[in-house]
C-alpha cells in the first residue's frame, strides 16, 4: 500500500527478552542454554515475560498483539515507552533507540511521541474527569485554556459529555476506561499504545469505539499498537496481528493469514471459534486472471460476509481495486471452501 | 547472676566524658542551631497570649464547625475552653498549646521529607525504621539528661524532647501513605513524562494526604502527652501546674491542670481528625481502600 519500497517502521523490536526476578541476566543465560521456562520458574523463581520478541510495526498501521491472559501482552507494550527495561534486545521507536535515551530525553519522548491507554485505567483518583483527560497536556506544558478545550472535546468524543466534573470513582468501569482513552487521544501523538483499551466496555459501545478507532486511524494515520485477548476484535481492527504465547511470538501476519493458515495448534484453537466470514476478505480468496466483467461487484477489502447475500442472485461477483477496475472474481464455492477450512471435525 | 566478665566502669566513664566534651566544645553550636526553634516557640506563645481569649474560642469553635458541620463538636470545644478559662488556666493552656504547635510544626518539617525519602529507598528505610523504634521506646528521661546538659534547663530541651518523642509516627505514616498508592496510578503518571517532583507533588502527596494527616494528628497527641515531662525541664504551662500539684500534694491543682490537658487533647484531636475525614471523602479514598 505504501509507495515507498522500504517500509517505514514506527516501532521495531529486536530479540527483546524480559525476565522478572532477582538475577535476570543469569536466568537469561540459563534460558539461552536451553532451560525451559517452567523449569526456570520453579527452580529459580524467575518469570519469563517476553522471550526473544522481534516485531516490525509499520507507520500508520493498527498492529494488534493478541494472546491469552499472562502471555506477556502488557509486558510487551510497556517496553515501547520503556516503562519496563528489557533484559536483552533492542527497541527502536521512530528510528531512535529507546534504550539509549537518558531520563530527560525519555520524558520528552513520553510527552510528545507516544501515549498509552492502560488496562487498569491508571486514572488519578483525586482529579476530576476533565483534569484527568488534560493531565498529559498539562505535563507537556500546554496552557490551561487550550488543554481544557481539547479535553472537553475528547470527553465528548468518547461519549462522556456531562461527566467533566465527576471524580473517577463516580464512574463505571467502562466509563473510566473511556476517560483513559480520552486522556491518551488528547495527546495527539503519532504513536498510541492501547493495552486492552476496550476490554471493560459493553459490546455495543465497544463496537462503536472500534469503528471510531478505525476512522480515526484512517483520518490521522496514527500508528496504534493494540493489545487484546479477543480474537474477533483483533480481526476487526488489525492491519497486522501478532499472536503471543508464554512471551514468545507464535505468528505474525495479516488477519486472513492467521485465519487461513494458522501456524500451529494453539492458534488453530483461536481460529476455531472465530467468525471467519468477517475475518476473511474477498481479496485473499478470489480467482484472478482474465474474466468478463461481472454484473455485481464489491471492493477488494470487502469481507466474505458482505458478498454472501449477493450470491442469491449472481453466480459470480467481481472484485474491484481502489480505482474501480475489476481485478478478480469470486463465487460461492470459494467462500464456502475458505469458511470450511479448519472447521472442527463433524461429530 | 550473670558472670562479671566486663568491667563497665571505664566504659561508662568514657561515655560520660565524651558527653562532657561535647557540651564543652559544641554546646554553643547546638544552642545556635536550636535558636530558630526557640524563636518559633516564643513568637507563638506571645501571639497566643496576646490574642483575646474570646477570639481564640471563636476560632477553634468555628474550625470545629467547619470540620464537622454539626453542633456537637463545636459545643464540646466551647465548653472545654470556657472550663480552662474559668479554672484560671488560660495562660498556661496557651503556653502548652504553643509548645505543642511548635513541636508539631518542627516534626512536620523533619518527618515528611524523611518519610518521602524512606518511601523511595529501601536502604534508607532499613536505617530509619530501627532509629524510629529506638526513639519511641527509649524512656524520654534517657535523652532528656544529655539534652539538658547541652542546652541547660529551659524551653529548648523541652521542645527537642517533645519533637523526638512526637515525630516518629508522622515519619511512619508518611512512608506508609506514599507506599500505599496504587502502582497503576504512578505508572500512568510516569507514562505521560512527568518528572519525579511532579509525581511527588501532583500525585503522591495528594493521595497520601489523609494518611499523612493521621500522622500529624498522632504527633499533636504525643506532643501533648509530653507536656508534664517537658515542664520538668522548664517548659512551663499546664504541665508545670500538674508538677506543682504533685510536689505540694495539692490534688485539686494537679487535677484541674490535668483536665485542662485533656481538654486541649480533645479539641485538637477531634478537629484534626474531622478535617482529615473530610479531605479523605473529597479525594474519594474512603471507598477505595475497602
Ligand atoms: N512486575 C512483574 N514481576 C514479576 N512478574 C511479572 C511482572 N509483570 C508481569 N509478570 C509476569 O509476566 C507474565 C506476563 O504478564 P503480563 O501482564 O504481560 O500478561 P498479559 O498478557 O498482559 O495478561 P492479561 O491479559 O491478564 O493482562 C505473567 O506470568 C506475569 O506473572
Ligand atoms: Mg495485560
Amino acid at each position: 500500500m505504501s509507495q515507498q519500497q522500504t517500509a517505514d517502521y514506527a516501532i521495531r523490536m529486536r530479540k527483546v527478552t524480559k525476565i522478572f526476578g532477582d538475577a535476570p541476566l543469569q536466568a537469561l543465560e540459563m534460558l539461552r542454554q536451553g532451560k525451559s521456562k517452567a523449569d526456570l520458574q520453579s527452580e529459580s523463581g524467575h518469570v519469563v515475560g517476553l522471550d526473544d520478541v522481534s516485531l516490525d510495526i509499520e507507520r500508520g498501521q493498527i498492529f494488534v498483539v493478541m494472546g491469552l491472559s499472562g502471555s506477556g501482552k502488557s509486558t510487551l507494550v510497556r517496553h515501547v515507552n520503556r516503562l519496563i527495561d528489557p533484559t536483552g534486545g533492542e527497541i527502536e521507536v521512530d528510528g531512535v533507540d529507546v534504550l539509549k535515551m537518558n531520563l530527560a530525553e525519555l520524558r520528552e519522548f513520553r510527552r510528545s511521541k507516544v501515549t498509552m491507554v492502560f488496562q487498569k485505567f491508571g486514572l488519578l483518583p483525586h482529579r476530576s474527569v476533565i483534569d484527568n483527560v488534560a493531565y498529559g497536556l498539562e505535563t507537556r506544558g500546554v496552557g490551561k485554556a487550550d488543554r481544557m478545550q481539547a479535553a472537553a472535546q475528547w470527553i465528548e468524543t468518547v461519549g462522556l459529555a456531562g461527566y467533566e466534573q465527576s471524580l473517577p470513582r463516580q464512574l463505571s468501569g467502562g466509563q473510566q476506561q473511556r476517560v483513559g482513552l480520552a486522556r491518551a487521544l488528547a495527546m495527539d501523538t503519532d504513536i498510541i499504545l492501547m493495552d486492552e483499551a476496550f476490554s471493560a466496555l459493553d459490546p455495543l459501545i465497544r463496537s462503536g469505539m472500534q469503528d471510531q478507532l478505525l476512522s480515526l486511524q484512517q483520518q490521522l494515520g496514527k500508528t496504534i499498537l493494540f493489545i487484546t485477548h479477543d480474537f474477533d476484535e483483533a480481526l476487526k481492527i488489525g492491519n497486522r496481528i501478532a499472536v503471543l504465547r508464554d512471551g514468545a511470538v507464535q505468528q505474525v501476519g495479516r488477519p486472513e493469514d492467521i485465519v487461513l493458515r494458522p501456524a500451529n495448534a494453539h492458534i488453530e484453537e483461536f481460529v476455531r471459534d472465530v467468525n471467519k466470514a468477517r475475518a476473511i476478505r474477498v481479496r485473499s480468496i478470489m480467482e484472478t486472471g482474465p474474466a468478463e466483467a461481472c454484473e455485481q461487484a464489491v471492493a477488494m477489502d470487502a469481507r466474505c460476509e458482505d458478498v454472501l447475500p449477493l450470491f442469491a442472485d449472481h453466480q459470480w461477483v467481481g472484485v474491484l481495486n481502489g480505482q474501480g477496475v475489476q481485478i478478480g472474481r469470486i463465487t460461492a464455492r470459494q467462500v464456502i471452501k475458505a469458511l470450511a477450512r479448519y472447521a472442527p471435525q463433524a461429530g | 547472676m550473670f558472670p562479671d566478665v566486663l568491667d563497665t566502669v571505664p566504659l561508662r566513664r568514657a561515655v560520660d566524658d565524651a558527653l562532657e566534651w561535647v557540651v564543652m566544645h559544641w554546646g554553643g553550636g547546638f544552642e545556635a542551631a536550636a535558636y530558630p526553634l526557640l524563636m518559633l516557640l516564643n513568637i507563638l506563645e506571645r501571639l497566643l497570649i496576646a490574642t483575646p481569649w474570646w477570639a481564640i474560642i471563636l476560632l477553634l469553635t468555628g474550625l470545629a464547625w467547619l470540620a464537622t458541620r454539626t453542633w456537637r463538636l463545636p459545643a464540646v470545644v466551647l465548653v472545654g475552653l470556657v472550663f480552662i478559662g474559668l479554672m484560671d488556666l488560660w495562660r498556661d493552656a496557651m503556653a502548652t498549646t504553643a509548645l505543642m504547635i511548635s513541636a508539631t510544626l518542627a516534626a512536620i518539617v523533619i518527618s515528611i521529607p524523611l518519610g518521602v525519602w524512606m518511601a523511595r529507598s529501601l536502604r534508607v528505610r532499613h536505617v530509619v525504621v530501627p532509629l524510629l523504634d529506638l526513639m519511641q521506646t527509649l524512656p524520654s528521661f534517657v535523652y532528656l539528661i544529655p539534652t539538658v546538659m547541652i542546652f541547660g534547663p529551659g524551653k529548648i530541651p523541652a521542645l527537642i524532647a517533645t519533637i523526638v518523642y512526637a515525630a516518629p509516627p508522622l515519619v511512619r505514616l508518611t512512608d506508609l501513605g506514599l507506599r500505599g498508592i496504587d502502582p497503576a496510578v504512578m505508572e500512568a503518571s510516569r507514562a505521560f513524562g512527568t518528572t519525579p517532583a511532579q509525581r511527588l507533588l501532583g500525585v503522591q502527596i495528594p493521595l497520601a494526604l489523609p494518611t499523612i494527616l493521621a500522622g500529624v494528628n498522632q504527633t499533636t497527641m504525643m506532643a501533648l502527652s509530653m507536656v508534664v515531662v517537658a515542664s520538668m525541664i522548664g517548659a512551663g504551662g499546664l504541665g508545670y501546674q500538674v508538677l506543682q500539684g504533685i510536689g505540694r500534694l495539692e490534688v485539686s491543682r494537679g487535677l484541674f491542670a490535668g483536665l485542662g490537658i485533656v481538654v486541649l487533647a480533645i479539641v485538637f484531636d477531634r478537629i484534626t481528625q474531622a478535617l482529615g475525614k473530610r479531605l479523605q471523602a473529597r479525594i474519594g479514598l474512603a471507598e477505595m481502600r475497602i
